[in-house]
């Protein structure tokens, strides 16, 4: 059935973000189910949506999607934003390799015990100022062009994006010092389906509070502390 | 320069073993450079081979690639193990990305303080048999082809070829109640490029020993 694809996921950020991004980015309407209940995970478990007993789910082209990776690649490949040759998809790998890893110190955060999100504030603005966005900053500088990879917009801008914001939200200036990322951001920001993305009312999900926290823990039945890295 | 791939790596598996694999599968040769002390990290760090100052690299076709996946990916595409269209690519994604979480877990078992080590173990043994190899058991189940995707090899087969092996490590009767993937590993071990590489004499790194993890904790720490 070619509908809209629909992603199964709490209301919230964690996995699913970097999903919603992507479609966005790419002008595709997407529907959302949120897990608001246990019985509503047992009933996709049973079910046997769920490959590997998780979520994120994406329903898309007659599959059931798992593996946040897999989503994101198919959808970039999909859509065009996964560069035009293997040389490209390599760089557009690499980079998105780093992102992930940057907004993974980001989304343990919140379930973090209260000494930990201590720590790992400071270790999220270390990394990004000093191994991540050195990096990016260079790869801007070195070309000159408007994009990451192959002068045009991929998947590796929507995620790099998505990433200084969520640091922007732990240290409002910690693009101070890395001009080509500022100008980037101001760039990509301004490309029209990332503004819609970007407004009010938009699918874009809020930095995770106790509430998502607690739905989290109630529906997976997590109910320890996650080790900080 | 095209000549071999070049890895940059401790000596040891880590997340550089599944690239080893991939590319001894395909057969390519390849050279290895072991980072023995800090200083050889370091030395990488300073002359701005490794992009985010991590390792694995790997030296190939004029790239120096860093980040597992995205050099994985580049080779399983290269030499064609990744699949024929994009719902292929999905497909092996899917079970591949699984496989990568499940290796996780096992890798991260030498490094667990005594106190945590049993129940890490049991962690492991329940994923593996409860969560990830019934569904690797259905999917053969279900296609009855030798391989997981597209009726050919690919990545997948590797990589879950690799995980099974060193489950096994772990507890050897682990795939008892799994028949489809023990003739699966039987299958996929005989391949002549992997069979090879199965053999003593080979770039399979042994699995990482108690005694070998201070110097490790020095490279990298």
């Amino acid at each position: 059935m070619a509908g809209k694809p629909k992603l199964y996921y709490f209301d919230g950020r964690g996995k699913m973000e970097s999903i919603r991004w992507l479609l966005a980015a790419a002008g595709v309407e997407f529907e959302e189910e949120f897990l608001e209940t246990r019985e509503q995970y047992e009933k996709l478990l049973q079910g046997g949506s769920l490959l590997f007993q998780q979520v994120p789910m994406v329903e898309i082209d007659g599959m059931k999607m798992v593996q946040t990776r897999a989503i994101l690649s198919y959808i970039a490949a999909k859509y065009n934003l996964y560069g035009k040759d293997l040389m490209e998809r390599a760089l557009i790998d690499m980079y998105v390799g780093g992102t992930d890893d940057l907004m993974g110190f980001i989304l343990i955060f919140p379930f973090l015990s209260a000494e930990d999100k201590e720590k790992q504030h400071a270790v999220i603005v270390q990394k990004a100022t000093s191994r991540y966005f050195p990096a990016y900053e260079k790869v801007l500088k070195d070309h000159g062009q408007d994009f990451l990879v192959g002068n045009s917009f991929s998947w590796a801008d929507v995620h790099l994006l998505e990433a200084i914001l969520m640091v922007e939200e732990k240290k409002s200036d910690v693009l101070l010092g890395f001009p080509q990322l500022q100008a980037f951001k101001a760039r990509i920001s301004s490309i029209p389906t990332i503004k819609k993305f970007l407004e009010p009312g938009s699918q874009r999900k809020p930095v995770p509070d106790d509430k998502y926290v607690e739905t989290v823990r109630r529906v997976l039945h997590m109910y320890h502390d996650m080790k900080a890295n | 320069m095209s000549g071999k791939p070049k890895l940059h790596y401790f000596n040891g598996r880590g997340r550089m073993e599944s690239i080893r694999w991939l590319l001894a599968a395909a057969g390519v040769e390849f050279e290895e450079c072991f980072l023995e002390t800090k200083d050889d990290l370091t030395k990488l760090q300073k002359d701005g081979s490794l992009l985010f100052q991590q390792v694995p690299m790997v030296e190939i076709d004029g790239m120096k690639m860093v980040q597992s996946r995205a050099i994985s990916n580049y080779i399983a595409a290269k030499y064609n193990l990744y699949g024929k269209d994009l719902k292929e690519r999905a497909l092996i994604d899917m079970y591949v990305e699984a496989v990568i979480d499940l290796n996780e877990l096992l890798m991260t078992h030498t490094f667990q303080p005594a106190d945590k080590k049993e129940q890490h173990f049991a962690t492991i043994v329940d994923k593996a048999t409860n969560r990830y190899f019934p569904v690797y058991e259905k999917v053969l189940k279900d296609h009855g082809q030798d391989f997981l995707v597209g009726n050919r090899l690919s990545r997948a087969d590797v990589q879950l070829l690799e995980t099974l092996l060193m489950a096994e490590e772990c507890k050897p009767d682990i795939l008892v109640k799994f028949p489809l993937l023990q003739s699966f590993k039987a299958r996929i071990s005989n391949i002549p490029t992997i069979k090879k590489f199965l053999q003593p004499g080979s770039q399979r790194k042994p699995p990482l020993q108690e005694k070998d993890v201070p110097k490790l904790m020095k490279i990298f720490h």
